[in-house]
């Protein structure tokens, strides 16, 4: 096991590496020159113009720079925003439990519903229902998010009132953060009716985020279930005389269960990623926005810093789901 | 864990609505960058900031672009144009926060640190925060600037290098805005220099209450104001970056006023009992400039007849849908000196031939629009703009490539002169006709890039140097109408739209009105109960 979990943790240092090269890489390769963005019509005298490249560090060897941001990177410097001059690694930890918490909640979304509806329709292959779930699947994985979260304040905000339109919180709570969580946050301030204010504000973002991995999670739970069931032991299970239920649940799921795990693991990604446009369309003041707001300010250690910090997620995330997955089934940390 | 998927899951809620009867919530479009205007450049950074909580020793009259007194009560000009005294308002209290309490008004003092410290790089402020003060900059001050003299505790004199008229109203902008030495010394004491732009303290009629970053801004009114307590007991900046959701919120009775609504949704918003929209025209312009240094646009002939066989009303429907004007004068219609008797050429392809023919291109010729890739007020689609000027002009005979480029190389390339014609536009700073004319259309401007069309015209150029050594309102006025007339008759631009500026918010705000700047102020608001 120790040998597994080693083989795989070497792996995440070439990965890192090429995140850091990619981010670094990308956005210099956008053409036009940030100063001038900055400056719009009203322009910028080339004796300022040099003298502001030289302070973003900008007029020096592009590799040079490359090297500087990595010893700054791996002593644990990502720099300040050349907007707010905020160290970005303050910036991410006052946002990232808004983007942790909407994720998470979106996460429980999607299994709720994805996992059970996967599953009816693995053992109702064929049936109404079967056809129902890959459907509406498929139709909430082609959906464009941006459209899907209009449609769903339209109806449920504006027409029906039901659920607020945007933020984390009523304006009329003032909430100081101590977690960063506003669910925990809401609670430890015993405010009156905070906490349903701010459940309430999580409602649609969770929907919209949650769609995606659910369609994904629904679909993989039904062909993985589809597949266990047309297994000898559950042949052997089901002539044993057992109930159905538990050849269902026990014998099935369980084993169908290894690559959804997998999945899950995954959608981590498509959590983070989703978030830029969930965040942007619910005024959720995550990392998510953050990101978009760098890339319009080319606010290039803001941009670099988190996307390298969401990108060291998602390894984490993956890192654990292999390692967990290691732990389920001993024939992967054994293959060679 | 359960408990939690549950919670997430509810579906029970309603939505708040505002609490106190006067808290006006408003739904901006951004983040601000600081809250120190001098640092930055954005209006959505001097909505959160300058507009709100600071004053500057001129203001602009509340809704409109004339000068009025602010923190100086009044001012003298020497003959010469070279010396402005200041005679400062007395009794004029600064904000507290958690860390600093002033124990002294407003005085002379205060306004020197603030100049100063942009100004001058040794002075003990002056790197803090990254020390770029992109509009003091911009603006030239540290070129204008000879000295800032303190007379007395109330009474500061500027020293001008030159003559420059348009140095009142620069005063007026939100770079200028006054902020409090003693705080910034009492910060710097204490360690915590950082303080000074993350919680400035100004004189403004609200104060910085909470900034959660991304989400919300918190201010209070500010009792001690010296014009008066504001109306509003709380002023609130919900964070809402996309224009359908502040639309949305604006429906629901989460906010009271929004900005920048999507042009689509003007006509619902109108038709929605709860919604008031106001209206007015943006100080900006939007033009077409032909590059007067290049064959054929060295011939006035040239760009009359093109001026000529633009249809410009059809591109104000095509483009604008309603939210522009078709533009006459490189000024907008609420600067002041705006000439309205000057005529635009007609809408005429035949005349437009006949003078092409005249000029001696019965045939036409071939040119290129450049057109930008960004979308700005004064002109939301470039792209499509100059597709239906590309049409107009091979009605005329004069074919034209369509060019474009990244925003930032667009500007560049278009400063360093190499187009034929060029779409672009620009936003006023300070209200003052200078900042447009001489901007955009000066003999400096020529050579330095800003005057895209590079046309540096003697009698032009003369009418708007004179009116930058005279103060004398009445006078500039008249030379800037006589420059207007000179502008049409040489045409070195196409001149195309105003953008219209749009403010829905709901029926119960009561005393807002649109600043031509581009601005939120909220000082005069109220809440009807």
């Amino acid at each position: 096991m120790l040998r597994f979990a080693l083989t795989r943790l070497t792996l995440v240092i070439p990965t890192f590496i090429g995140i850091t090269l990619l981010t670094f890489a990308l956005i210099r390769l956008v053409p036009g020159d940030p100063i001038e963005v900055m400056a719009g019509e009203r322009g910028v005298n080339p004796e300022r113009h040099a003298q502001l490249r030289a302070e973003l560090g900008l007029d020096r060897p592009i590799l040079e720079q490359y090297w500087d941001y990595i010893r700054d990177v791996l002593s644990g410097d990502l720099g300040a925003s050349v907007v707010t001059k905020t160290p970005v690694i303050e910036e991410f930890a006052a946002l990232f439990p808004a983007t942790l918490e909407l994720a998470i909640c979106a996460m429980i979304f999607a299994l709720a519903i994805g996992l059970p509806a996967g599953i009816i329709a693995g053992v109702r292959r064929g049936s109404i229902f079967d056809h129902s779930v890959m459907g509406l699947s498929l139709t909430g994985y082609s959906m464009p998010i941006f459209w899907w979260a209009i449609l769903l304040i339209l109806l449920f905000s504006v027409t029906l009132g039901l659920t607020p339109v945007s933020g984390r919180i009523s304006v009329i709570y003032w909430i100081e953060p101590v977690t960063g969580f506003m669910l925990i946050d809401t609670l430890l301030s015993g405010e009156d009716g905070a906490f349903r204010s701010a459940v309430s504000h999580l409602i649609l973002p969770a929907i919209v985020l949650g769609t995606i991995p659910l369609a994904v999670i629904a679909r993989m739970t039904r062909s993985a279930m589809l597949e266990v069931l047309g297994e000898d032991y559950i042949r052997t299970a089901r002539a044993k005389g057992l109930a159905p239920l538990r050849v269902i649940g026990l014998h099935g799921l369980r084993n169908a269960l290894i690559p959804v795990i997998t999945v899950i693991g995954l959608q981590v990604g498509v959590l983070l990623t989703g978030a830029i446009l969930t965040e942007t369309v619910f005024s959720w003041p995550g990392v998510g926005k953050w990101i978009l707001e760098s890339i319009h300010r080319r606010d290039y250690p803001t941009l670099q810093g988190g996307l390298l910090l969401i990108a060291s997620m998602v390894i984490l995330v993956n890192l654990t789901v292999d390692l967990l997955y290691g732990v389920i089934n001993p024939r992967i940390r054994h293959g060679r | 864990m359960k408990t939690f998927a549950l919670t997430c899951l509810a579906t029970t809620v309603l939505g708040a609505g505002i609490a106190n009867a006067q808290t006006l919530v408003y739904c901006s479009e951004g983040s601000p960058e600081g809250f120190n205007a001098s640092l930055y450049t954005a209006g959505t950074t001097f909505d959160a900031s300058s507009k709100n909580m600071f004053n500057r020793l001129v203001e602009f009259e509340y809704g409109s672009t004339n000068i009025v007194p602010g923190l100086a009560e009044s001012w003298d000009v020497s003959d010469d144009g070279l010396t402005y005294t200041f005679n400062l308002r007395q009794g004029v209290q600064f904000h507290s926060t958690d860390t600093f309490t002033p124990t002294r008004d407003f005085n002379a003092d205060d306004v020197i640190h603030s100049f100063e410290r942009q100004w001058l790089d040794d002075n003990p402020f002056h790197d803090l925060s990254g020390g770029n003060y992109e509009y003091f900059e911009g603006m030239g001050m540290g070129d204008l600037l000879a000295d800032i003299e303190r007379v007395d505790d109330y009474t500061v004199r500027f020293h001008l290098n030159y003559p420059e008229a348009p140095f009142i109203a620069n005063l007026g902008m939100d770079f200028a805005s006054i902020m409090s030495l003693e705080h910034a010394e009492a910060m710097m004491e204490a360690g915590t220099p950082d303080e000074i732009d993350l919680r400035p303290v100004g004189t403004g009629p609200f104060q910085l209450v909470d900034y959660q970053i991304d989400a919300i801004i918190r201010y209070a009114g500010f009792d001690d104001y010296w014009a008066g307590a504001p109306a509003l007991e709380q002023l609130i900046f919900s964070i809402t970056p996309d224009a359908s959701v502040r639309y949305a919120k604006l429906q629901a009775g989460e906010c009271h006023i929004m900005p920048y609504p999507n042009p689509a949704d003007i006509a619902d918003m109108q038709a929605n009992p709860d919604i008031t929209v106001m209206e007015q025209e943006g100080l900006n312009v939007g033009y077409l400039g032909f590059n007067t240094e290049r064959e054929p646009f060295t011939d006035v002939r040239v760009r009359q007849a093109l001026n000529m066989a633009v249809n410009k009303q059809a591109i104000i429907e095509a483009i604008f849908q309603g939210a522009g004007t078709a533009a006459t004068n490189p000024l907008p219609p609420t600067i002041w000196s705006y000439n309205p008797d000057v005529e635009d050429y007609p809408y005429d392809p035949e005349a437009a031939r006949a003078l092409l023919a005249e000029a001696g291109f019965p045939d036409g010729f071939s040119t290129n629009i450049w057109a930008m890739p960004v979308q700005r007020p004064y002109n939301p689609n470039a792209r499509r703009m100059a597709e239906i000027i590309q049409a107009d002009w091979a009605a005329v005979g004069v074919e034209a490539e369509i060019v474009t480029y990244e925003w930032g190389e667009y500007l560049n390339r278009s400063k360093n002169g190499e187009h034929d014609t060029v779409l672009l536009g620009w936003t006023g700073d300070n209200g003052d006709p200078d900042n447009f004319l001489y901007v955009l259309l000066g003999c400096d401007a020529a050579v330095d890039g800003t005057n895209r069309a590079r046309w540096c015209f003697e009698p032009f150029n003369d009418l708007l140097l004179e009116a930058k050594r005279t103060t004398n309102v009445a006078e500039r006025t008249a030379l800037y109408e006589e420059a207007q007339v000179i502008f049409k008759e040489e045409a070195p631009w196409v001149t195309i739209a105003h953008s219209v500026v749009f403010k829905p918010m709901r029926n119960e705000v009561q005393g807002y009105r649109i600043d031509p700047f581009g601005g939120h102020i909220f000082y005069e608001v109220s809440l009807a109960e």
